[in-house]
C-alpha cells in the first residue's frame, strides 16, 4: 500500500489579478485526474466521522469510494439520496468546520477535501445528463398536500425530501427567481447562477411546484394556506432584513446594505448594466462594514465592478471574524485592503447628499461578551475619517417580520426569529414547521438544508397520522 | 408571466394597463402598490395600484412615461406580457371617518388616490379633491375622481382649463376657511413637500404616500428608508403612507435622484428632467 498523502490535491483557481476584475467562478474545480488523486487519499476508516459531522448525513465515505472505483453514477446517487443541492454544498459549505474538521485524516494532516470531491460529482452528473439514465423513483402520491414558503435552502431541500416522500408540494418564493440567498447573496464567482437553477430544476423534476412572485402574508396568510387545501406547512423564509449601524448620515446617498448591494449585482445582475436595466452607484473607494461572508462577498463584488481601493472595516480583530478562512484569503489575494479594529461612527456628505466621508475610531479588545468574543471597546482620542465614495453595511439580517407579523399563534423571539424545535422544527402553531435563519437568524446554507431535511421527516411523520 | 388585457392611453405619456393577475387582485386594498419587472433583463420597480377587479382578477396599474423602464411598459399593449407583477405590497391606506378630506393630487397620481378615495367616502367622509395638471392635454382622472368627490377643484399650470396656478393655492383658501380635518396628498415628492408644508401652519393632519426607490418591495434591500420622526423606516413595509408632517423630504427628495444626473433639488423642486414631472 502507498504511503498515505498528507496533503491533499490542490484546487486550480483563477490567477488573483485576472479573477480581481470578472465575475467568472474563482475555484475552477478538479480534472478527473485530480478528484482521483484526492478520492484515493480516503482510507474508508470505519468510523465514518465525516458523515456525522454532515448536517444533512451525507454517505461520505461511500460516494467517495464509488468516484474512486470510477462508478461516477452510483457516486451521483449515494449523495442526491441525502442532498438535494450537491453543486451548491460543495461549493460555499465551510466543510473546514464539518465533515473535513472530523476527517480521520486531519489529525495527521490536511484532510480529505471532500467539499472539492462533492463538487466534482455534482459537476459531473451535469456535464453528464444525457448519458445518466437514472430517473428518479417517486413512490405512490399519499395525496396530501405541503407548502413551503420559500425556496432557499431550507425551503427546497425540505421540499425536495417530501416530494421523494410522496407528498404534492408548492413552494411559494417572493422574488421572480428560485434559489433565496444562493442567488440574491452568493455572487457568480462563489456559486455560477447556473449551478442554482440546475439544482432547483432538480427539485422541480421531483414533481414540486414553485410558485414564483407570491408573497405570503400579501396574497395568502399562512392560515389560509392550512384553510384552502394544505395539510401543513414548512416556513422558510430566512432572514432577510438588513440591519444598519443607526449612526449619523447612514441615509445619505451610497450607503449600502449588503443586501441592497449584493441584490442589485447578483439577482438584478447590475454588473451588466446597461444590457441589463438596473444600476448601480460606485466610485473609487468602496468601504465595506463586517466581517462575515456577505462583508467579504461586497468587497469582491465592488472590486469587480471597478472600485479601485476596496476596504473591510470590522471592529474586532482577524481571528474573530465570522467569514470563512478560505474566503477571507481570496479577498486579500484580490487586493482587499483591511481594516480591523475600527469602527464606524457616522458619514458625512459632500453637499449634494451623497457620502464622501466615514467617520471611524479606532477599537481595542476587552472581556469575552456573550458571543464568547472580546468585546471591541473604543478607544478614546483615536478618532480619524475615511474619504469613501460608497459604503456597504454588512452587520447581518433579521428575519422578515411579514410572516409573523399575519400569523396569529407563531411564537417570535426579541430578535424576530420564529421559535422552533430544534430537533424537529416544530412550531408552537399546529400544522407549521420552520427551518433555516427565520430559527436560527443568520447562518450557513449546510444548517437550514440539515434544518429543512430534519423539518420534512417530522412533518412525514406528522402527516402519516392523518387518514 | 401576467397578461395586459386593456390599455388606455390616458394623457400623453400616461397609460393605463389592465393586468391579469387574480392573485393579487383576490387581496389588494387602497394604497397598496405592484413591483413589476417588464422583461428578463429588467429592473424592478414599484407602482401603485389603481384599482382591481375580484371576479375578474385583474389589477389596473397606471404609470408616466419616463424612465427606461416605463418606456418598455409604454410599449406593450393588450395580449402581451409582463414578465413579473408582485403584490399587494405595502400597508393599505388608512381608512377612518375623519370629517372633510382633501385628496391633493398631481400628475399621474390622480389614478392612485381613486380607490382611497373611494373608501374614505364609503366611510361617509366628505371628499375635496383637488387635481393639478400642467396643462389641459394632461388632465385625466376628472370624471373619476370628480365623482366621487363633494367637490373638485382643478388646476393647470398654462391655464389651458378650469384654474390657473399651483395647487397650494386652492388647498390654502380651503384651510383658511377651516373646511378641512384631514389630508391625503399623492404625486410627485416636491408636491406632496409643499402641500405638507402649507397644512402644517394650519395644523391639519397630512398623510403622503410616498414613493422612493424600491428594489424587492418586501423588506429586504432598505433602498426605500426614509426618515420619519426622526426614525429610519423602509417605505415598502412600513409605509407607503406616512405623517407628511414627520417626513425629511430632503433625505427623501436626494435618494430619489440616487441615480439621477442632476442630484441637486433646484428652486421649488422643479429640476429639470425629473422623472416626478
Amino acid at each position: 500500500m502507498p504511503k498515505l498523502d498528507l496533503n491533499r490535491v490542490p484546487m486550480p483557481r483563477q490567477d488573483p489579478k485576472v479573477r480581481a476584475r470578472n465575475f467568472n467562478e474563482v475555484a475552477l474545480g478538479y480534472s478527473a485526474e485530480q478528484a482521483l488523486a484526492e478520492a484515493s487519499r480516503c482510507i474508508q476508516c470505519p468510523k465514518r466521522p465525516c458523515a456525522e459531522g454532515c448536517p444533512v448525513g451525507v454517505d461520505i465515505p461511500d460516494f467517495i469510494k464509488a468516484l474512486r472505483d470510477g462508478n461516477m453514477p452510483e457516486a451521483v446517487k449515494i449523495l442526491k439520496s441525502k442532498n438535494s443541492l450537491p453543486g451548491v454544498c460543495g461549493r460555499v459549505c465551510p466543510q473546514e468546520t464539518q465533515c473535513e474538521e472530523t476527517c480521520t485524516i486531519a489529525k495527521r494532516g490536511a484532510p480529505i477535501a471532500i467539499g472539492r470531491l462533492e463538487r466534482y460529482v455534482a459537476d459531473w452528473e451535469q456535464a453528464n445528463k444525457q448519458s445518466l439514465n437514472s430517473p428518479v423513483d417517486l413512490p405512490k402520491p399519499t395525496g396530501k398536500r405541503v407548502a413551503v414558503v420559500g425556496s432557499g435552502p431550507a425551503g427546497l431541500t425540505a421540499a425536495a425530501d417530501l416530494a421523494k416522500l410522496g407528498y404534492s408540494v408548492t413552494i411559494f418564493e417572493a422574488l421572480h427567481v428560485a434559489g433565496g440567498v444562493l442567488v440574491y447573496g452568493i455572487p457568480e464567482f462563489r456559486l455560477p447562477k447556473d449551478i442554482v437553477r440546475t439544482e432547483v430544476d432538480y427539485v422541480t423534476s421531483l414533481g414540486v411546484e414553485l410558485r414564483l412572485d407570491s408573497v405570503i402574508g400579501k396574497i395568502d396568510t399562512l392560515d389560509e394556506l392550512l384553510g384552502g387545501g394544505y395539510d401543513a406547512v414548512f416556513l422558510g423564509t430566512g432572514a432577510g432584513l438588513p440591519m444598519f449601524l443607526n449612526i449619523p448620515g447612514e441615509n445619505l446617498n451610497g450607503v449600502y446594505s449588503a443586501n441592497e448591494f449584493l441584490t442589485r449585482v447578483n439577482l438584478m445582475k447590475a454588473y451588466l448594466f446597461p444590457e441589463y436595466d438596473t444600476p448601480l452607484r460606485l466610485g473609487k473607494r468602496v468601504a465595506v462594514i463586517g466581517g462575515g461572508n456577505v462583508a467579504m462577498d461586497s468587497a469582491r463584488c465592488a472590486l469587480r465592478l471597478g472600485a479601485q481601493e476596496v476596504y473591510i472595516v470590522y471592529r474586532r480583530s482577524q481571528a474573530e471574524m465570522p467569514a470563512r478562512r478560505e474566503e477571507v484569503e481570496n479577498a486579500e489575494e484580490e487586493g482587499i485592503i483591511f481594516k480591523f479594529l475600527t469602527n464606524p461612527t457616522g458619514f458625512l456628505g459632500d453637499g449634494r447628499r451623497c457620502v464622501r466621508t466615514m467617520e471611524c475610531i479606532q477599537m481595542e479588545l476587552g472581556e469575552p461578551d456573550e458571543s464568547g468574543r472580546r468585546r471591541p471597546i473604543a478607544k478614546p482620542g483615536s478618532e480619524f475619517s475615511m474619504d469613501i465614495d460608497v459604503a456597504i453595511v454588512a452587520l447581518g439580517t433579521t428575519p422578515n417580520p411579514l410572516i409573523a407579523a399575519t400569523t396569529p399563534g407563531l411564537e417570535t423571539t426579541r430578535r424576530g426569529t420564529v421559535v422552533a424545535d430544534e430537533m424537529t422544527g416544530k412550531t408552537v402553531k399546529p400544522k407549521v414547521w420552520a427551518g433555516g435563519d427565520i430559527v436560527t437568524g443568520a447562518a450557513t446554507v449546510i444548517s437550514a438544508m440539515g434544518a429543512g431535511k430534519r423539518a420534512a421527516a417530522s412533518m412525514d411523520e406528522y402527516l402519516r397520522t392523518l387518514s | 408571466m401576467y397578461k395586459i388585457l386593456f390599455r388606455q392611453d390616458l394623457a400623453p405619456k400616461i397609460h393605463q394597463f389592465k393586468v391579469e393577475a387574480p392573485a393579487i387582485a383576490r387581496k389588494a386594498q387602497p394604497g397598496q402598490f405592484v413591483v413589476i419587472r417588464v422583461d428578463e433583463k429588467g429592473e424592478r420597480i414599484p407602482l401603485s395600484i389603481a384599482d382591481w377587479h375580484r371576479e375578474e382578477g385583474s389589477i389596473t396599474i397606471v404609470f408616466n412615461e419616463v424612465g427606461r423602464t416605463t418606456r418598455k411598459l409604454a410599449a406593450l399593449g393588450a395580449g402581451d406580457y409582463i414578465t413579473n407583477f408582485i403584490g399587494p405590497l405595502g400597508l393599505p391606506a388608512h381608512i377612518d371617518k375623519f370629517g372633510t378630506v382633501a385628496c391633493v393630487v398631481a400628475g399621474y397620481s390622480v389614478a392612485t388616490i381613486v380607490p382611497i378615495a373611494r373608501a374614505l367616502k364609503e366611510a361617509e367622509n366628505r371628499i375635496i379633491s383637488i387635481i393639478r395638471a400642467p396643462s389641459k392635454e394632461t388632465l385625466f382622472g376628472e370624471e373619476q375622481l370628480g365623482g366621487l368627490s363633494d367637490q373638485l377643484i382643478i388646476v393647470t399650470g398654462d391655464g389651458s382649463y378650469e384654474r390657473q396656478g399651483f395647487i397650494l393655492e386652492p388647498l390654502k383658501e380651503l384651510l383658511e376657511r377651516k373646511q378641512i380635518d384631514h389630508v391625503i396628498t399623492i404625486g410627485p415628492a416636491c408636491v406632496m413637500r409643499l402641500t405638507a408644508a402649507t397644512t402644517r401652519f394650519f395644523g391639519v393632519k397630512t398623510i403622503a404616500s410616498l414613493n422612493p426607490i424600491m428594489l424587492d418591495g418586501t423588506g429586504m434591500c432598505g433602498v426605500c428608508r426614509v426618515i420619519v420622526n426622526g426614525v429610519t423606516k423602509f417605505a415598502c413595509v412600513d409605509g407607503p403612507e406616512f405623517d407628511a408632517h414627520e417626513v425629511d423630504w430632503d433625505s427623501l427628495m436626494a435618494r430619489r435622484c440616487t441615480y439621477s444626473s442632476d442630484r441637486e433639488p433646484l428652486l421649488r423642486y422643479q429640476c429639470h428632467n425629473c422623472a416626478q414631472w
